[in-house]
């Protein structure tokens, strides 16, 4: 049998439904892939030993003739800041290590419904404050390009889990990037869709105006695949949005159709298409794909967002000041950890000791910026300009989306850094979400995809596609579209060029480095 | 350049229930002078007259018919708790000694 592993969720989909391969076969050879290398990438925080269970339950009913849906069978990781009955759900932290929730996160029921067998819960920075998913209180995920260096963040497991083979699709939820920036930097693929596209439900709560969960995979099909399944209104999320979305996997696939982007209209968002702090790798790729998309018809328009230059200022405002307030109701009280300071204290003490014991420094930093920017003198200045400022950037994507179809930008500024560059500078780590913060401030959709290797580095850097809230659809086609024509350039997809993980660990074994 | 002194941090954190080290309460101190000064540029970026965004997508509040439907059950819900009698949390003393 050929590496199950190096399938798409789509192709496994097509021989799981034929009867060619069993789901058992599927989730155990991405079993035997997690133990061969995520000691070395360690994507993973926990793995679901019920999960060849789940799948020999799959292959039972469709042995039985029972008819199942499309995804029936296929293995799926998830982000550990979606609840999971039966598995932990730690975001992260030590705050919640080793709780279980009561209850399942409602994308989570859906994959269930789905018949999608869950692999496991992938790594993350803590509470999904950062960009490297160093942030974790339980070690940092690694970038299958290149060990020594970060997988971006915060969803750097679930992106690293596509892209060394782990899983074939995995969730994620980008509150500032954090599922566009580990796709970029990891050469896979990963949507945010329209805020109260996909419910929040069960999704542990950073920034509530903010947070959305998404798709991660490696090919734009899949992840349309995944949103197709988890999307859609959820009355248990007050926030999650009313009215049908059409089919995104038909939207991928009409991308892949002959004169797709024909009359597309592409608007280059000015202010976050180059210049400062932007790579030249990541500058001369993005310039050659914008080549490849009016060569297949679109029309490439420059648009301006003059207040884009304000967006991770107002970001990193309004995102500490919800997240102080969210935080809170880790009290010692209703789940995790208790510390209770020597000779015994109030709930007011345990409380103050067990955050001091249970949060890393970047969570405590972002509560306490939060708490100063929503005080009593100094709300007005600071969260309440920063909450002008999204107006502005809403202004701004009006003003752009009466331009062009869909806008452009590089998915990150740089190629991924190496582990420990940024981790004592805060500032230089909030800079690396500059592209995709304003998607997250104004609440439309935004796709990542791989557009190549930097030549100077060899290392991936992506693309990002932003279209008018609930128009969703557009991302997967012109993303489809855009993949079609770099793939037929490469010769493959791009992560066949990765290095394989499983050599090299088979090496420093042998060597007796590990 | 904002200045933190390191009372206005532990002024903060115990707003927060952190019991921050004065470790950290010195490099916070500084830490949060660099970040200020630098989200501190969207004060300049809108006028009086723009209004606030409190919310990516206009939304109105939502309700539900006033029936019972499926919830936890209370050992379920005390089940994660780091103390708990079987139905109720369990935690320490709400007031000390001094109040």
């Amino acid at each position: 049998m050929s590496d199950l592993t190096r399938l798409s969720a789509a192709e496994l989909a097509a021989s799981l439904g034929k009867g060619e391969i069993s789901s058992v076969d599927a989730t155990q050879a991405h079993l035997d892939r997690i133990a061969a290398v995520d000691g070395d990438v360690h994507a993973y925080l926990h793995v679901n030993d019920a999960a060849l269970a789940e799948a020999s339950a799959i292959d039972a009913k469709r042995a039985a003739g029972e008819r199942l849906p499309e995804l029936a069978g296929v293995p799926v990781a998830i982000k550990d800041v979606l609840c999971t009955i039966g598995m932990p759900s730690t975001a992260g932290s030590r705050m919640l290590e080793g709780w279980v929730p009561p209850y399942d996160a409602t994308v989570v029921e859906r994959m269930k419904a789905a018949g999608l067998i869950a692999l496991g819960k992938t790594n993350m920075d803590e509470f999904a404050m950062g960009s490297s998913t160093e942030h974790s209180a339980f070690g940092p995920t690694r970038n299958p390009w290149n060990l020594e260096r970060i997988p971006g963040g915060s969803g750097g497991g679930s992106a690293a889990a596509v892209a060394a083979f782990e899983a074939p699709f995995a969730l994620g939820s980008d509150t500032g990037g954090s599922i566009r920036q580990p796709a970029a930097v990891t050469g896979s693929v990963g949507v945010k869709p329209t805020y109260g596209g996909v419910s929040r439900y069960g999704a542990i709560a950073l920034a509530s105006s903010l947070d959305q969960v998404g798709p991660v995979s490696r090919t734009v099909l899949d992840s349309a695949l995944l949103h197709d399944v988890v999307g859609g209104h959820d009355p248990k999320d007050s926030t999650s949005l009313t009215g049908a979305w059409p089919s995104f996997a038909e939207a991928a696939r009409a991308g892949r159709r002959d004169g797709s982007l024909k009359g597309l209209r592409v608007g280059v968002v000015k202010q976050i298409a180059d210049g400062e702090g932007f790579q030249a790798g990541v500058t001369q790729r993005f310039r050659e794909s914008l080549e490849l998309l009016a060569d297949a018809g679109a029309e490439i328009v420059e648009v301006s967002a003059p207040n884009f230059e304000y967006a991770v200022a107002a970001y990193y405002l309004i995102l500490p000041a919800e997240a102080s307030s969210n935080l809170a109701k880790f009290d010692s009280v209703r789940f995790g950890l208790r510390v209770t300071p020597e000779g015994g204290g109030t709930v007011e003490q345990v409380m103050a000791a067990t955050r001091e014991a249970g949060l890393g420094d970047e969570v405590k930093r972002r509560i306490i910026l939060g708490t100063y920017a929503l005080s009593a003198g100094y709300y007005d200045a600071y969260y309440g300009s920063a909450q002008k400022v999204r107006t502005l950037i809403q202004q701004d994507f009006s003003a752009a989306f009466a331009q062009a179809d869909v806008l452009v930008s590089p998915a990150a500024p740089t190629t991924a850094f190496k582990l420990g560059e940024k981790l004592d500078d805060p500032l230089a780590m909030y800079l690396n979400d500059i592209t995709t913060i304003p998607a997250n401030l104004a609440g439309v959709p935004g796709i990542g995809l791989p557009m190549g290797l930097a030549p100077e580095d060899g290392l991936p850097v992506g693309i990002q596609f932003m279209a008018p809230a609930r128009e969703d659809a557009r991302l997967y086609t012109v993303g489809a579209a855009l993949e079609q024509l770099l793939e037929d350039r490469w010769g493959g997809p791009l992560l066949s060029q990765a290095p394989d993980l499983s050599a090299s660990s088979m090496l420093a074994v042998s060597e007796g480095a590990i | 350049m904002s200045e933190f002194s390191t009372e206005q941090v532990r002024h903060l954190a115990g707003l927060a229930r952190i019991a921050l080290t004065e470790d950290e309460l010195g490099r916070l101190a500084g830490e949060l002078g660099a970040i200020v000064d630098n989200v501190a540029i969207v004060q300049r970026a809108a006028g009086p007259d723009v209004v606030a965004t409190s919310h990516p997508i206009p939304l109105v509040n939502v309700y539900r018919d006033d029936v019972p439907t499926e919830t936890l059950t209370a050992a379920q819900a005390v089940a994660g708790a780091p103390e708990h009698d079987g139905s109720r949390f369990k935690v320490s003393a709400i007031l000390g000694e001094e109040q």
